[in-house]
């Protein structure tokens, strides 16, 4: 008998290979996080809807829409700044921060991006309250799920998949815009003549914000998303997590559902705390009873009584559900709570907790806010020394040399000037260190050439000029000079390219 | 082989059996969407099967019901292309050559046009930088044996060099001094001592003293008396540095005795007239390329200031 004989033999004849999706219905909640939510929520939405809307006045020669990826034209628009693709090393800068700064913020407050601000979180946030508004709240939701298919139900589910799908191609239709000029395409989009582009790259963002916010919702956090498993490295027990208090919470109390008070001034609130205060007692009772409140607020349907686990995505919704419930039964809030392990275990010897903003002031959140900052700065400050006239060389290599008619040596370069400014510019590219040397280009004549050609660049355009370079056949075979730009118009915008003539070996 | 498989007691989760220095790996279950994206998958292949050519037979492949072929899509980009083009072809058409540097933009489109061409026609002779090599020119520089203006240029692509049957092909025939004995042996090398002084390559003495005599008499009638030569005759300029077939002493002695006759195809037989203009546009921008000049006069020139816009866009 094979080894894989034996195997299939020993197999689990229960084991699971596929695990079915386990529905959740999260419950609304009241509080300071859910209101929280409320704000990041409408501040990411407003900002992802309206920036493309916001104009700049950048003059005749350049879009007047405050942020635009212009690709065609590989142009990044930002309010006052203009990238070009060769300073594309700024994005990149920017990418390197929002790293660091992803780092930065777990290592401070745990997974606060997951929680708040990741666009997966907000749009199925937006979409979950949708579902609510229209199947009504956490046990609605689930007896509708379980009714037969009546006409009501029917109805119900149209309207919801409508209204998500609205929602998705607005989604769509706003990406879009930051393409292109938004005013002409939002005409263009009604009349039907915008380009294919648009309506194709619409249909694929109405798709995945459909399918990822409405449909796929907390699977994309557990299985599809890598930050959670990165997150587990990025944490650590000085991080602040959502937890919940086990020395508080211990043992629960199995109080039925129905022994749940509706008003916390009701006689049976008043058995309950007579219940609490017992718990100070010998038998001590812990402040959880057991409610499964935040059970049934947790979006991603995990129990954060089980401790810190991938799932959660520190939404701080359960934080809400219970203190919502100790209010009710007259215990202090924040059974669950923000908190570092470190503090849960202190807490829990009745230790003094260092407060969350002394947390911070430790060498790793110091050092990421020092290289995050550092980052920051260097952009900044070579953003604003940068010159708006750039200059690059590239020599011809076929022929390295020619050989002239009156025995000097001609060398030819393509140079590239770019005017990185709104106005047509007059531009001068000079010779230096090269003895003898004259340049000339293709309009230009060798027997009228000095030591620099002038010429015109259009406004934030590029201008690719031949350069024929022309020196007596006796010199160095390799002779470093270089071409030096300057534009007529501006004396501090200037440029220098290092660069290389050549000349045949000599044969004697 | 131990069947190591347990339950792990803290997530409930069947573990995979396999144990490194204690390391465990849970067994965890996929989510079942994840299977449906494999059925997904399966169902986009078998509609794709049916769309587009797919199954390998011994000749030749299923075609697919949308008849998609890479052929085919070839065939369509260079039809599109050829439209796009179409403009650009008819107004170089219609445009005198002389006429193309009042014309910038149709100028560079010419070169670029040129420069693709040149890589599919000339580059075997002339090379891929048309720096030439010996025999072949380099059309990189300042001399031109048959002129150096885009008209001059045309003539020559259009009709070639010593093509018979061509009335208006560039021809100039030197003869073999040496070995057709119209010189003696000592002549052709006193001779090649005064083409080299003429060039500075060497200095004044008897022997390009008695050369000079010859050159006279044989030489200057095309070459000239100072060895300028003549672009009607297309004879060489003997006094700069640009040699076609050599400038050393041992090149001039063989060039004189047999004498050398390149050849270049008549190409107004082989390329139409767009693709010459654009060739011959694309030579005149290597460098060397002269001003037009008038056609009986060829003194005057126009000088183009240096300083003309090169409003050569992105």
């Amino acid at each position: 008998m094979s080894a894989i004989d034996q195997r299939a033999g020993d197999e689990n004849p229960n084991h699971i290979w596929f695990e079915a999706r386990r529905r959740i219905f999260p419950k609304a909640v009241k509080g300071s996080f859910r209101r929280l939510k409320w704000a990041i929520m409408a501040v990411t939405l407003a900002i992802y809807y309206l920036t493309p809307w916001i104009r700049w006045d950048r003059g005749p020669h350049a879009p007047g829409q405050a942020a635009l990826v212009d690709l065609a034209h590989r142009r990044f628009y930002l309010f006052a700044i203009e990238i070009w693709p060769h300073e594309f090393y700024y994005v990149a800068g920017l990418l390197i921060m929002a790293g660091v700064g992803l780092f930065l913020v777990t290592s401070a407050v745990g997974r606060a991006w997951c929680g708040y601000a990741c666009p997966q979180t907000v749009w199925t946030d937006l979409f979950v309250h949708v579902e609510r508004f229209i199947d009504g709240d956490r046990n609605a939701q689930f007896r509708l799920a379980q009714a037969p298919w009546t006409p009501a139900k029917i109805g119900k589910r149209i309207v919801k998949h409508a209204v998500w799908l609205v929602i998705a191609a607005a989604t769509g239709g706003a990406w879009i815009f930051y393409f292109a000029d938004a005013p002409t395409l939002a005409r263009q989009l009604l009349d039907g003549t915008a380009p294919a582009v648009a309506y194709v790259t619409i249909g694929i963002l109405t798709f995945t914000t459909y399918t990822l916010g409405g449909l796929m919702r907390e699977q994309v956090c557990i299985y599809m998303c890598p930050w959670p498993r990165i997150q587990s490295a990025m944490l650590d027990e000085r991080s602040l997590v959502v937890t919940y208090k086990t020395w508080r919470g211990e043992p629960r109390s199995h109080l039925k559902r129905h022994e749940l008070p509706d008003h916390p001034e009701s006689a049976h609130g008043s058995a309950l705390m007579e219940l609490a205060a017992d718990a100070t007692g010998t038998a001590r009772l812990g402040d959880c009873i057991d409610c499964n409140a935040c059970v049934a607020a947790c979006p991603t349907g995990i129990d954060i009584r089980e401790g810190p686990q991938i799932g959660c995505i520190t939404c701080g919704l359960c934080i809400d559900a219970c203190d919502a419930v100790m209010t009710r039964i007259d215990r202090p809030t924040r059974l669950i709570g923000y908190t570092t392990l470190v503090d849960e275990k202190l807490a829990s010897t009745g230790a003094p907790v260092v407060p969350p903003l002394r947390r911070l002031l430790r060498p790793r959140f110091l050092v990421y806010f020092g290289f995050w900052a550092s980052i920051g700065l260097a952009m900044l400050f070579s953003l604003g020394n940068r010159s708006r006239l750039d200059l690059s060389v590239i020599r011809d290599r076929s022929p390295i040399w020619v050989q002239l008619s009156d025995g000097a040596i001609r060398n030819s370069y393509t140079i590239k000037v770019r005017n990185m400014e709104n106005r047509p510019r007059r531009v001068m590219a000079t010779l230096s260190g090269l003895p003898g040397g004259v340049v000339w280009n293709e309009q230009g004549d060798r027997k009228l050439a000095g030591s620099s050609v002038a010429f015109f660049v259009d406004a934030d355009k590029v201008a690719k000029v031949r350069l024929f370079v022309a020196a007596p056949r006796h010199g160095e075979e390799h002779t470093d000079f270089s071409f030096a730009v300057r534009a007529l118009d501006d004396e501090a915008s200037h440029d220098r390219q290092a660069t290389v003539f050549e000349r045949p070996e000599d044969e004697r | 082989m131990v069947d190591r498989t347990r339950i792990d007691e803290p997530t409930g989760t069947e573990t995979v059996g396999h144990e490194w220095d204690g390391i465990e790996e849970l067994d965890t279950p996929m989510p079942r969407w994840w299977l449906l994206t494999l059925f997904g998958t399966i169902a986009f292949s078998l509609v794709y099967v049916v769309l587009y050519p797919a199954i390998p037979f011994r000749h030749s492949a299923s075609a697919g019901v949308l008849g998609w072929s890479s052929h085919r899509q070839l065939a369509g980009e260079m039809t599109a292309e050829a439209a796009r083009l179409a403009p650009t072809r008819s107004a170089l058409a219609q445009t005198p050559i002389e006429m193309l540097p009042a014309n910038p933009r149709l100028l560079v489109a010419a070169e670029e046009g040129g420069r693709s061409a040149f890589k599919v026609h000339c580059v075997q002779c002339h090379g891929s930088g048309a720096a030439g090599s010996k025999g072949y020119p380099n059309l990189n520089d300042d001399d031109w044996l048959w002129g150096g203006d885009l008209a001059a240029i045309q003539t020559t692509l259009t009709n070639g060099i010593r093509q018979p049957g061509n009335a208006d092909t560039r021809m100039s025939q030197m003869p073999a001094f040496g070995r057709d004995g119209i010189l003696e042996p000592a002549q052709v090398r006193d001779v090649a001592s005064y083409v080299r002084l003429l060039s500075g390559q060497e200095k004044a003495g008897a022997a390009s003293a008695r050369g000079g005599v010859v050159f006279a008499a044989n030489c200057a009638v095309c070459h000239g008396a100072q060895g300028k030569g003549g672009r009607n005759i297309g004879a060489p300029n003997l006094s700069d540095s640009i040699w076609l077939y050599g400038g050393d002493r041992v090149a001039i002695i063989d060039t004189i005795t047999n004498a050398h006759a390149g050849v270049m195809p008549a190409w107004g037989h082989r390329l139409d007239a767009v693709t010459i203009k654009m060739l011959a546009a694309y030579v005149h921008s290597l460098g060397g390329g002269e001003a037009n000049v008038a056609p009986p006069t060829p003194a005057l020139t126009q000088a183009p200031t240096q300083t003309a816009a090169a409003d050569v866009g992105n």
